[in-house]
């Protein structure tokens, strides 16, 4: 579980952690869409050489993102080595019953490794600069104009924070489970498939009853203070929208607009 | 079976950016068929100490012996069965492992782990549930029909099932009536009596004074103290830091050697307590 990098937040200060999350939130998912844009050597280059100063300004270790790309390794490689050998061409470097090597295929492959790496980059950086409870309210903000279909926002929003919020702790509790049924005798991870699946049930069936009962607890807790349907509350944490967003909303554009570029020149 | 540990230092998630110590060059004696208790402030270190003695926690550097098993960083992590089944632990709300449908089947699941029959785990687990102070037939109910308390006491009885030579309880009695609190420490020190090696962590410095023959003192991921109770509660250095508080009986000892007792060495339990006020009295 510790080597799970995407996903988690590393307290820090730096100006990406000082842009606001709602904007930071949609220039990732943006980033992760005009990435399809990019088609040539020198876009994949211009946009690996944007992340590489994107993740330089935010002051965190590279290290720390390239350990992070280990637990996706498997996916990458196994698509890069599909690409690398199954790229049709008429003039083949080498052949070989149904595998085919080729420079175009060398290529494909090249930009598929550099895509799966921007992407991961990219969205590493939203998760490590920007505290989950950030990443609930910005999503509350941007579903808003759901509302106007009748889509509970407030409550999803609240959902989500209360997951976020519970995520820690049920690690925790977790970690606890397994430690005391490793104390009884319980080996995680050794002997056959089944008796594998069959070693989480202890894990399993205790942390059901312990979500349960914290689920009871806490929903006990809201009422007794006041909580009612979601409705009609204030908001205590605003997140405030400053110049830097707009310059960072800019030079996204600014982005797109050098790749459009790039790419049919 | 002895425990020392040899310069232990361990740190969280090491070579990352949220490392963090949690020990911190710890050498100390945990002696064979004592009664050890750990006291430290919140986060000090206590239950990562403990959790070296059974190998769920792996020394970063220096070496731990538990009897004449050896735990340091490279300890494969087979074959820690039969050193699992030595050192039993009673973790922090032990509640919370429950998961059989019956009573009956979880105080078996640790034995059954360790090898041993079915019948014999039945048999184990039936003298168990009297020993933790229950009745028989709290067998054939399911653990989560009983209380907090009731579960407490199951789940006791599962880790002492296995028979284990050495017991690690970590704040067993937290969020017990005074009642409960009382028979289970007694239950502990009963066992200790009969030749086993008890661990205890603790906030209660009364249970320390009232059940340990020895005590540890942690403080910032560091041993500063170890040694018998009555010579640390009287330890100024130590009060003074803040690092330790003292049972009741010794604070009221304090107050009375404001007026005109006095106290060469400050009584732990109420028992010393009695005595020593009533020979100052009577002046006998």
């Amino acid at each position: 579980m510790n080597k799970l990098i995407l996903g988690r937040y590393l307290p820090g200060d730096s100006i990406i952690y000082r842009l606001d999350p709602r904007g930071k939130f949609l220039i990732t998912f943006y980033f992760i869409g005009i990435v399809f844009l990019a088609n040539n050597v020198v876009s994949y280059g211009f946009l690996l050489l944007f992340v590489l100063f994107s993740v330089y300004i935010s002051k965190i270790n590279l290290g720390f993102f390239i350990k992070g790309l280990r637990p996706m390794l498997w996916l990458i490689l196994f698509t890069v080595l599909l690409q690398l050998f199954f790229t049709p061409s008429n003039d083949p470097i080498w052949h070989w019953g149904i595998f085919t090597l080729s420079t175009d295929g060398m290529r494909i492959a090249s930009y598929i490794f550099i895509r799966f790496v921007l992407i991961i980059f990219i969205s590493t950086l939203l998760t490590l600069t920007t505290t989950p409870i950030e990443i609930s309210d910005s999503i509350e903000s941007i579903l808003k104009p759901l509302k106007v279909i009748k889509f509970p926002v407030t409550q999803v929003a609240l959902m989500l924070s209360i997951a976020l919020r519970f995520v820690p702790l049920l690690i925790d509790e977790t970690t606890k489970i397994m430690d005391a049924q490793r104390a009884r005798g319980v080996d995680f991870g050794e002997g056959g498939l089944m008796h594998r699946i069959k070693s989480f049930v202890p894990i399993l069936i205790p942390l059901f009853v312990s979500s349960f009962s914290i689920a009871y607890d806490l929903a006990i807790a809201m009422e007794s203070r006041g909580y009612k349907d979601g409705e009609g509350r204030s908001k205590y944490r605003v997140l405030s929208w400053s110049r830097r967003d707009n310059i960072a909303l800019a030079v996204m554009i600014l982005i797109t607009i050098i790749l459009l570029f790039i790419r049919s020149y | 079976m002895e425990i020392i540990f040899k310069n232990v230092t361990h740190s969280y998630e090491a070579n990352s950016p949220l490392e963090g110590l949690g020990l911190d060059d710890v050498s100390l004696t945990i002696h064979d068929k004592k009664f050890t208790a750990i006291v430290g402030k919140t986060g000090s270190g206590k239950s990562t100490l403990v959790r070296h003695i059974n190998a769920l926690l792996k020394p970063t550097s220096g070496s731990i012996m538990v009897g004449d098993r050896e735990i340091t960083s490279e300890t494969n992590n087979k074959n820690l069965k039969p050193l699992r089944k030595n050192v039993g632990m009673v973790f922090q709300f032990p509640e919370s492992q429950l998961f059989e449908d019956t009573v009956e089947k979880d105080i078996m699941f640790g034995p059954m782990n360790f090898g041993m029959s079915e019948s014999d785990a039945k048999e184990s687990a039936r003298k168990m549930i009297k020993l933790v102070g229950l009745e028989e037939d709290y067998l054939d109910k399911s653990p989560f029909d009983l209380s907090g308390g009731q579960m407490r006491r199951v789940a006791i009885a599962g880790v002492l099932a296995s028979n284990p030579e050495t017991i690690i309880l970590d704040e067993p009695t937290a969020g017990l009536d005074p009642v409960g609190r009382k028979e289970i420490m007694d239950l502990f020190k009963n066992l200790q009596e009969q030749g086993r090696t008890v661990i205890l962590i603790t906030h209660n410095m009364d249970d320390v004074a009232n059940y340990a023959e020895e005590m540890v003192v942690i403080h910032d991921a560091k041993v500063v103290a170890s040694g018998k109770p009555k010579d640390i509660f009287n330890d100024n250095k130590l009060l003074k830091n803040d690092i330790l508080t003292l049972p009741r009986s010794a604070v009221f000892a304090q107050k009375l050697a404001q007026r005109e007792f006095s106290f060469p060495q400050l009584p732990i339990t109420i028992s010393e307590l009695t005595t020593e006020i009533k020979r100052q009295v009577h002046g006998d």
